[in-house]
């Protein structure tokens, strides 16, 4: 398949308070395919946010480019149908809402489109529906719980009929049960809708059933590949401050001790037959 | 404490009221708001008297909730009532000292007390029974023809509609950090007004801190959302004027009509 993002050689500077300038992306080169559900891991400042925000042309690249569906993001003629294409959900879900009830704020984004009343009435309906949240569409957003309004956000994006969604640390105000809500939403459109899904987060057990999982310190790609490729690296992980996951952790430690079991057992359940395949 | 501020708080309902079109509303709220300061005497309030009742009734609105809203207007109203009390020349039936009650006070007063409540209960009424976002598309709707005179009205309507969204988030931050103030040994009760004044600056800083952050990160979003302003924007929900509207302003003639041939006649 193609790929909907591509990006080359991009560049990009903040101006820190003392006048300096700190390299927040240090040519990366990236590219996306479409479909695919890709993962970005890093810690606060590592450049993934920076780099979510030159994919629909909030950031434009200092130098290098950034290609949407074809489409060079400086273009600015463009942006709108950029932005159409690649729908963005961030971290804070009350400050996304523009609508006191949660079908208007659905309708924003195809609103802005100018699509007709009862097309967007449609994937309003539709986009409530695909995020389990069509009950609640009377509702006023300030009422329901984090994962619900994420989960609204999700819905107002994916109203626009995006081809893909980056997410922003989604999850990062949300309890564990809202963790949840959320990722298993955007695993339910990637498969079922077929959308390209570009998750940004720093919790490991997020990134384990994404098809592709990158590692961002400095502004820099410092890993990339399948999750648990990615995992068995647990050394160099570590050496960058980022935990692996809780399983892939006690496989490792286990290893130490002598045992050898395979470190791409990432899930839970995964992880316990290898241990009992060894024991037994 | 600030959870009691009903201030654009909108009730859900499915009455003839709640389903009118929100231009219907803003424009007899208007036409009655005016009419108040038109009528005179007796006959011609209790006639708008009845108007009002007669929508407290069909919009099922709670005459609990209504008079709790007025709770935060009650010293204007008792400062107003005073000052007709006393101020007001005529037949001295009581007097304490220098101040002296007329009977022609005593009617004023009665009446410009009814008068404030009566205009209380009818703005209430539109904002308990049309959502913000009815009540600004069609604020948006009505002021179109100010576009021509280059009047910005989308975007006026979009910001109003933003704040209204933002009242119920910013209440909640505020008791936040009101607690976590607390917790740290403010006082925002005690001392005299200059004190309470003084002790309110920790609140506010933070406060304003985190509206421009998240006006900042509202803005990024909306513009995600492909929001370029309102050139070719649609509305999913159109508003339509129907023939209840039609009928709630033929009744609004009558209103007025009937209200102005009283106050011409005095009563």
């Amino acid at each position: 398949m193609s790929d909907i993002i591509k990006i080359e050689n991009l560049t990009y500077s903040y101006v820190t308070e003392d006048g300096k300038n700190s390299l927040a992306l240090d040519h990366i080169d990236l590219s996306v395919e479409e479909g695919s559900f890709v993962a970005i891991l890093g810690h606060n400042g590592s450049g993934k946010s920076t780099l979510a925000k030159h994919m629909n042309a909030i950031l434009l690249p200092e130098g290098g480019k950034v290609y949407v569906a074809g489409m060079d993001t400086s273009d600015e003629s463009l942006i709108i149908e950029i932005r159409r294409q690649i729908g963005m959900v961030f971290q804070n879900p009350d400050n996304q809402m523009v609508a006191n009830v949660v079908e208007e704020d659905v309708a924003f984004g195809p609103e802005n489109l100018g699509i007709e009343p009862g097309e967007i009435r449609q994937r309003v309906d539709d986009a409530l529906k695909q995020v389990g949240m069509f009950e609640f569409r009377t509702h006023a957003p300030h009422l329901l719980s984090g994962g619900q309004k994420q989960r609204i956000a999700i819905a107002g994006i994916i109203a626009m009929r995006p081809r893909c969604i980056v997410l922003d640390e989604p999850t990062a105000m949300l309890d564990p049960v809202g963790r949840e809500e959320v990722i298993r939403t955007i695993h339910g459109l990637n498969r079922q809708n077929g959308i390209t899904v570009v998750l940004i987060t720093h919790h490991m057990k997020e990134t384990i059933d994404a098809d592709r999982l990158l590692v961002m310190k400095d502004g820099r790609i410092v890993a990339d590949g399948a999750p648990c490729e990615v995992f068995r690296n647990v050394r160099g992980l570590k050496e960058i401050g980022l935990d692996v996951p809780e399983t892939t952790e006690l496989i490792y430690q286990l290893n130490k001790e002598g045992f050898n079991l395979p470190l791409e057992a990432l899930t839970v359940e995964e992880c316990s037959r290898a241990i009992y395949a060894v024991l037994s | 404490m600030l959870k009691d501020i009903t201030l654009g708080q909108y009730f859900p309902g499915n009455t003839f009221i709640h389903r009118l079109d929100p231009r219907t509303k803003l424009i007899m709220s208007l036409v009655y708001i005016v009419l108040l300061f038109v009528a005179k005497d007796y006959f011609s309030y209790g006639l708008l008297f009845a108007f009002l009742a007669l929508i407290i009734a069909v919009s099922k609105v709670r005459l609990k909730i209504i008079l709790k809203g007025m709770k935060p207007i009650l010293v204007l109203v008792v400062l107003t009532a005073l000052i007709n009390l006393f101020y007001t020349p005529g037949n001295t039936v009581a007097s304490f000292l220098v101040l002296k009650i007329t009977d022609a006070g005593l009617k004023n007063a009665f009446l410009m007390v009814i008068r404030i409540m009566m205009l209380i209960a009818g703005t209430f009424l539109l904002t308990y029974t049309t959502s913000p976002i009815d009540l600004t598309d069609g604020l948006e709707k009505l002021l179109n023809p100010l576009k021509r005179i280059k009047v910005p009205v989308h975007e006026l309507s979009m910001m109003m509609s933003i704040a209204l969204r933002f009242i119920p988030t910013l209440i909640e931050e505020t008791d936040k950090i009101m607690s976590a103030q607390k917790a740290r040994g403010a006082d925002f009760e005690t001392g005299n007004i200059i004190q309470r004044a003084k002790a309110l600056l920790p609140l506010l800083v933070p406060l304003f801190v985190s509206a421009f952050r998240r006006a900042d990160e509202l803005a990024v979003a909306m513009e995600s959302r492909c929001y370029h302003g309102g050139q070719g924007r649609t509305k999913m929900k159109q508003l339509i004027m129907r023939p209840r509207d039609y009928l709630t302003l033929a009744l609004g003639v009558l209103l007025t009509a009937g209200t102005v041939i009283l106050a011409l006649l005095g009563l």
